[in-house]
């Protein structure tokens, strides 16, 4: 056995709990001290639930002890973003206005990893209610990059992301309505996939952008991603918006990994100009290397793929206007302002929405209420629904010409820290290239592909397939960072500083 | 359109006040400006699409989904109200609702 429990794939530590070898229980502790040890400085992290981890571990090895069958993730930690409610287990979305709430029942996806035996650490930090690409939004403080600590570890889902990034747990669970799972991956260094639309269940995660958001899997390597997506995906009654087919087989595709023969586009919008040069650079490497492996590459055309950010952000803050409506002090979460004289309940939930949310959430909500607004709603929103079409249309067009479109995942590597806190706009250009995806429902994977030269901090590819085709993000992610780790010697995980 | 509506910050306390959000004044030019910044850059929406082009409301076909119409377990009061702010008699309690008289 390895000594650090900490050091395995989620993968090897199923093996090792099902084979007897090391105990679930040991392993929740090995990662339980972990996090002792370095999240004070890491920050990932905003409730660790040690009683109810080490009690599912507990559980898992008195079921292998009487010989019940176990889970492909029994036994194997993970922590969970927390946007997503857990019973009993403070939910907070990295709001005040959520200060203290206990949901009273578990969301889809918590319940699937439970019945799973995957043990549950605690929940990891986030922009509030998921907007930011940093994790300087949210209400608790940031979360610092593993690879360098005055660096942002990526948004909204940076927790998740520096989590696993820094082995306090193997897997994680994020969301993504415009590259929250992705972008925290390509700047960590870890792996993340955003499913088609409506694969896995939204119940019981908190809505920021209905028709956008979508919960996935994080991981270190390909396989350990497809084995948590399997796990938490397919079709969910309690969700209308849930994708009644079966799941493809994204275990089956990672252990493929065999892309001879496949087509694979470089779109050309997403890349170029505004890209950093080492971006550029490992992502050119990545192209040729899956040239080498077989694989037709050309370059495709997108055209109406620069208009996907405008078009996202007065999507994305119409939707949020709506969804965030329902925090308003009267039935869970925050009330101030009830104690001078006899106030309303409009002068009651405009007090207690001023304290309870951030800047950039008053600021997305008043985006949205305006963009919705009488005189603006067509001009606005109708044309964004409309952009909306163009983009789904060339994501149609491109998939009849190739199998998986790959881009950069984005334009930079992780910058400092306060950088672009005052600059909304600049904070928003981060999600350039996984915005289209959101935006037509389509999957998408980011893994990393190595570290650029100027700063030495991870870069990550994107991978994009047709809906319901995850399939493919896993056969060509698992062909490449075999190919790399081939190249490398070893996982790039290893070239982080020790915390 | 052409051109991006200014954004005073009368429209910023007009927006804040629709959102039922108590925003400061001394923040009003600060995210009049903010706002102002970022309708310009996404207003190029309506430059791209003709009036033959579909909106998109959502990635999926899906019209409604319906199930039988069968009790299920649920949340029990206590549960229902257990984030309550403020409870009375099994309710949530709210602050009034109608203006004083």
């Amino acid at each position: 056995m390895a000594s650090d429990l900490t050091r395995l794939t989620a993968a090897q530590t199923a093996t090792a709990v099902a084979s007897g070898e090391a105990s679930a229980v040991e392993v929740a502790r090995a990662h339980l001290d972990r996090i002792a040890a370095v999240d004070e400085r890491v920050h990932a992290f905003l409730h660790v639930d040690t009683k109810g981890a080490l009690a599912a571990a507990a559980a898992v090895d008195a079921r292998r002890s009487a010989g019940e069958p176990l889970a492909p993730l029994a036994g194997v930690p993970l922590a969970v973003k927390d946007v997503m409610t857990q019973k009993g287990i403070p939910t907070t979305c990295g709001s005040r206005i959520l200060e203290g709430w206990r949901p009273p029942y578990d969301a889809t996806v918590t319940a699937r990893l439970k019945v799973a035996g995957v043990v549950i650490l605690g929940k990891t930090n986030m922009d509030e209610f998921a907007m930011g690409s940093s994790t300087e939004h949210s209400a608790y403080g940031p979360t610092h990059n593993p690879w360098n600590l005055d660096r942002i570890p990526g948004g909204s889902g940076g927790g998740s992301a520096a989590a696993v990034a820094a082995f306090e747990a193997p897997l994680a669970i994020g969301t993504d309505t415009g590259g929250s799972i992705r972008q925290p991956a390509a700047v960590t260094g870890t792996v993340g996939v955003k499913p088609t639309y409506g694969a896995v269940s939204r119940y019981g995660l908190v809505a920021l952008a209905s028709s956008l958001d979508q919960a996935g899997p994080c991981a270190r390597t390909v396989l350990d991603t497809a084995l948590l997506h399997a796990t938490i995906a397919g079709h969910d009654p309690l969700d209308s918006t849930s994708v009644p087919a079966p799941v493809p087989d994204v275990v089956g595709a990672a252990r493929r990994a065999d892309i001879r023969g496949m087509r694979i586009g470089v779109v050309t919008e997403l890349g170029g100009e505004g890209y950093q040069a080492g971006v550029r650079q490992r992502f050119d490497e990545s192209v040729a290397l899956l040239t080498e492996l077989g694989a037709e590459v050309v370059e495709v055309s997108c055209p109406h793929f620069p208009y996907a950010l405008a078009a996202y952000y007065l999507i994305l803050p119409s939707e949020c206007s709506s969804n965030l409506a329902k925090f308003d002090g009267m039935r869970f979460g925050l009330r101030v302002g009830e104690d001078d004289g006899s106030p309303s309940v409009e002068q009651v939930m405009g007090r207690t929405r001023a304290a309870g949310f951030g800047d950039e959430t008053i600021r997305r909500i008043m985006l949205g209420t305006y963009a919705l607004s009488a005189g603006y709603y067509d001009a606005y929103y109708g044309s964004a629904q409309k952009v909306r079409t163009l983009i789904t249309r060339d994501f149609a067009a491109a998939f009849e010409q190739v199998d998986v479109l790959v881009s950069p995942t984005t334009p930079t590597t992780a910058f400092k820290l306060g950088e672009k806190l005052d600059d909304p706009l600049a904070m928003y250009l981060n999600d350039i290239a996984t915005i289209p995806a959101n935006l037509a429902g389509t999957p998408g994977m980011s893994l990393p592909v190595g570290l650029a030269p100027e700063d030495g901090l991870p870069v990550g590819l994107q991978i994009m397939a047709p809906a319901m085709a995850d399939d493919r993000l896993y056969n060509v992610g698992a062909a490449l960072e075999a190919a790399l780790l081939d190249r490398w010697g070893r996982p790039i995980l290893e070239e982080a500083p020790s915390l | 359109m052409s051109e991006t509506p200014s954004i005073t910050r009368d429209d910023v306390a007009h927006l804040a006040r629709l959102a039922r959000i108590d925003v400061p004044p001394e923040q009003l030019d600060h995210y009049a400006e903010q706002l102002q910044v970022i309708l310009g850059a996404v207003a190029q929406v309506s430059e791209v699409a003709g009036d033959d082009v579909p909106p998109t409301s959502h990635p999926l076909p899906l019209i409604n989904v319906f199930r039988e119409d069968v009790v299920r377990p649920s949340l029990s009061n206590a549960e229902a109200l257990s984030g309550a702010p403020s409870v009375e008699s099994e309710r949530f309690r709210v602050p009034r609702i109608l203006d004083e008289e």
